[in-house]
């Protein structure tokens, strides 16, 4: 009897034990998921001029977060972005990041989309003394240096010249070696910054200019700067502008005939799908900046699995449907921060801004080096010719073969059509 | 770097875009130079026009054309409402023509606004079998994506002048235009044909926003660039001068053209507004104006 009851309460006790530990792992659990999270806090341009590329920024930004999610975050805590709309305009922004910080309390803070929307936030990140990622910046840091700045877009340690010096360079390796060079862009502050790095890298290589003008961006024809431009009859031609004017030029150097041996480099618009689908195969032979085409050379760990999402996505939200030039980088930026965050398991900002500084991240964009300007230590602006253009649908822009990497010499993936007539006659 | 051949293209090139500067300027013509409405919204009904020119053409593969033309009635009841609601609140209240300019504002965001929500901020072109060609004669170039709209600017600017001095309706706008207590003296109701003749101005928007979407690519807030260059071709062709628009349009075409080929782009706002104040000074009422 005495024996019988010793069985049950050891069996009664083997049974509490059991719920006893399946109780404390699910509170274990239960706790994790109710930590708080860690916040990364940011403006973007939802609405504005800026608002088409910030909104596929901000989808790139959630596709990352789902993605740590899944795994299981950070430090056992989930990843939460707070992010309010800047309106494109950097008078919002100060205002938006002393909310973040003071307010939401948020844990990071990184950069809106676009220099001007970077420049006002600085000076409350510096202040503050933390890590703040930039999307897209030219140059927003050359004057402070600001240990912990960090930007994402390839331009360089020395954005202007070495956004151009692969166009250039490019034209320079070439059989008729050209000698002359027409520069012209647009009245603005991105415009302006690439034909002061263009002229920089014609006085270096030795080449005559015979045409250097901007026009108003309000220009509705081109075909008149076009003619004088075919008019100086130049080797180069090196245009910098914006989406409407990009199109504007191609059009209007079809009509007008204009066949330099060398045309593009500086021309915005000519990554998005909107464009390239109207334009088509007038693009033949352009050859132009890029940052990330989908070329063989270029596929990165993880760069396709992200682009399947985010193109899935792209229709529903509006967006460009190709994601090639901006996204990418808006979730690379993060994914340096949170490998930042991994690897130091913390959420100092000192700590996580001196390995930024210090250590090589491998993202999506490839491999990513912070020079002491924040900066990429080495400019990877690409230089690409669109190639093989037949019609103007936007499946042929997924593939390779398409805009062909001229430039750099590690990324190449074929060879200049040159002159620029061959490519487009 | 000057020839007779590059003059004589700038020249054209200057002519076509005047032709199309008048086609985006006659509603603001009709609004601002006959009915003395401020309708700052005009360069807004425009892009709504180039949108609708996108869809049918992405959609159903229509020419920009065609579809300015379906789309004009439908446009000229749209200003018809729009001038009943400005009527309503601010003209039959005796308002400073001020509140009007706000109510125009608010309408031009709206409108953009609008755009925005429904088609995002991406450029929009459209296609069809003439844009990119062109007709080269002896070392002349005439691009088809700017005779088209020049073309159909004039025959707008033909249509519109004809309307206004042969249709009963188009002679009782210049009679308001003129004297509108007159009108009201004789029997008939001002505010219907201001309506009429408001409405009118908004349809052209219809035909005006496929051309502009004919000659490069749009957004929703594109129509901005246009306020002050529609307003200056007006005001330079002469206030409620049909004929005026025409003539402001390719004038500022022309020299815009001549400056950006042969002094340089940049300057080509400056030269053309200078000839503006230049017009104003030696004759106040505009070209054409009386």
């Amino acid at each position: 009897m005495m024996r019988r009851w010793t069985y049950g309460i050891r069996a009664w006790a083997l049974i509490a034990a059991l719920i006893g530990a399946f109780v404390l792992s699910g509170a274990w659990a239960a706790g994790a998921q109710t930590a708080q999270p860690i916040r990364i806090g940011f403006g973007m341009a939802l609405s504005g001029g800026l608002a088409g590329n910030g909104k596929a920024a901000l989808m790139a930004m959630q596709i990352w977060k789902e993605d740590v999610n899944k795994k299981g975050g950070f430090l056992g805590r989930r990843v939460e972005l707070i992010y309010y709309d800047d309106q494109t305009k950097p008078a919002t922004v100060p205002g938006i990041y002393t909310k973040l910080l003071d307010v939401d309390r948020v844990d990071f803070v990184v950069s809106a989309y676009g220099t001007n929307l970077i420049a006002p936030a600085l000076p409350i990140v510096m202040e503050r003394g933390l890590v703040f990622m930039g999307l897209f910046g030219l140059a927003n840091n050359q004057k402070t240096n600001y240990p912990y700045y960090f930007q994402i877009m390839p331009s360089g340690p020395d954005p202007a010249v070495d956004w151009t010096r692969g166009f250039f360079e490019v034209g320079m390796k070439q059989s008729p070696k050209p000698t002359t060079v027409a520069l012209v862009g647009a009245d603005a502050e991105f415009a302006q910054n690439a034909l002061a790095g263009a002229r920089e890298n014609v006085k270096r290589l030795g080449l005559k200019v015979v045409y250097d003008n901007t026009y108003p961006p309000t220009a509705v024809d081109f075909t008149p700067v076009v003619r004088a431009i075919k008019a100086a009859n130049p080797d180069i031609v090196f245009i910098a502008s914006y989406p409407p004017d990009s199109a504007g030029m191609v059009l209007a150097a079809h009509e007008v005939g204009l066949q330099p041996k060398l045309m593009g480099g500086g021309m915005v618009g000519l990554q998005f799908a909107a464009l390239l689908t109207k334009l088509g195969p007038k693009l033949n032979g352009i050859v132009n900046y890029d940052f990330w085409v989908p070329e063989p050379t270029l596929r990165f760990r993880g760069i396709e699995e992200f682009l399947k999402k985010y193109q899935a996505q792209a229709w529903k939200e509006g967006v460009d449907p190709l994601g090639h030039y901006l996204p990418p980088f808006a979730y690379a930026y993060l994914e340096v921060l949170g490998q930042a965050i991994e690897a130091t398991k913390s959420l100092d900002q000192k700590k996580v801004g001196e390995y930024i500084r210090a250590r090589e991240f491998d993202t999506i964009v490839g491999k990513v080096k912070f020079g002491s300007n924040g900066e990429w230590a080495k400019s990877r602006v690409l230089q690409v010719q669109f190639q093989n253009i037949t019609a103007t649908d936007l499946d042929q822009f997924m593939k390779p073969g398409k805009r062909v990497v001229l430039y750099p010499e590690e990324l190449k993936s074929g060879n200049l059509i040159y002159p620029y007539s061959k490519a487009n006659p | 770097m000057f020839s007779v051949e590059l003059l004589l293209n700038a020249l054209i090139a200057g002519l076509l875009l005047g032709g199309f500067y008048a086609a985006v300027s006659l509603g603001i013509s009709v609004a601002f130079g006959l009915l003395d409405v401020v309708n700052i919204a005009h360069p807004a009904f425009i892009i709504l026009g180039s949108y609708a020119a996108y869809v049918m053409n992405v959609s159903y593969g229509y020419d920009p054309i065609v579809t300015g033309l379906i789309f004009t009635p439908i446009f000229y009841l749209l200003g018809v409402i729009v001038y009943w609601i400005y009527y309503a609140s601010f003209e039959k209240k005796g308002e400073d023509p001020l509140r009007g300019l706000v109510f125009f504002f608010g309408l031009l965001f709206i409108i953009e606004v609008s755009l925005l929500l429904k088609y995002g901020v991406d450029y929009r072109l459209v296609e069809a079998a003439y844009i990119g060609q062109s007709i080269r004669f002896k070392g002349i170039g005439i691009a088809m994506r700017l005779l088209v709209p020049c073309v159909v600017g004039v025959l707008m600017t033909l249509a519109l002048s004809l309307f206004l001095s042969r249709s009963f309706y188009g002679r009782a706008i210049m009679g308001v235009s003129q004297d509108s207590l007159a009108i009201r003296l004789m029997g008939a109701n001002p505010m219907r044909i201001k309506t009429i003749a408001f409405g009118v101005g908004i349809a052209t928007a219809s035909l005006a926003g496929a051309l502009l979407i004919m000659i490069g690519p749009v957004e929703p807030s594109i129509g901005r660039e246009y306020i002050g260059r529609v307003f200056a071709i007006t005001v330079l062709g002469g206030m409620g001068s049909v004929a005026g628009t025409l003539l402001g349009g390719l004038v500022l075409g022309v020299v815009e053209s001549l400056t950006s080929t042969f002094y340089g782009p940049s300057w080509s706002p400056a030269v053309s507004f200078g000839i503006l104040l230049l017009a104003l000074a030696v004759r106040p009422a505009g070209l054409l104006g009386r």
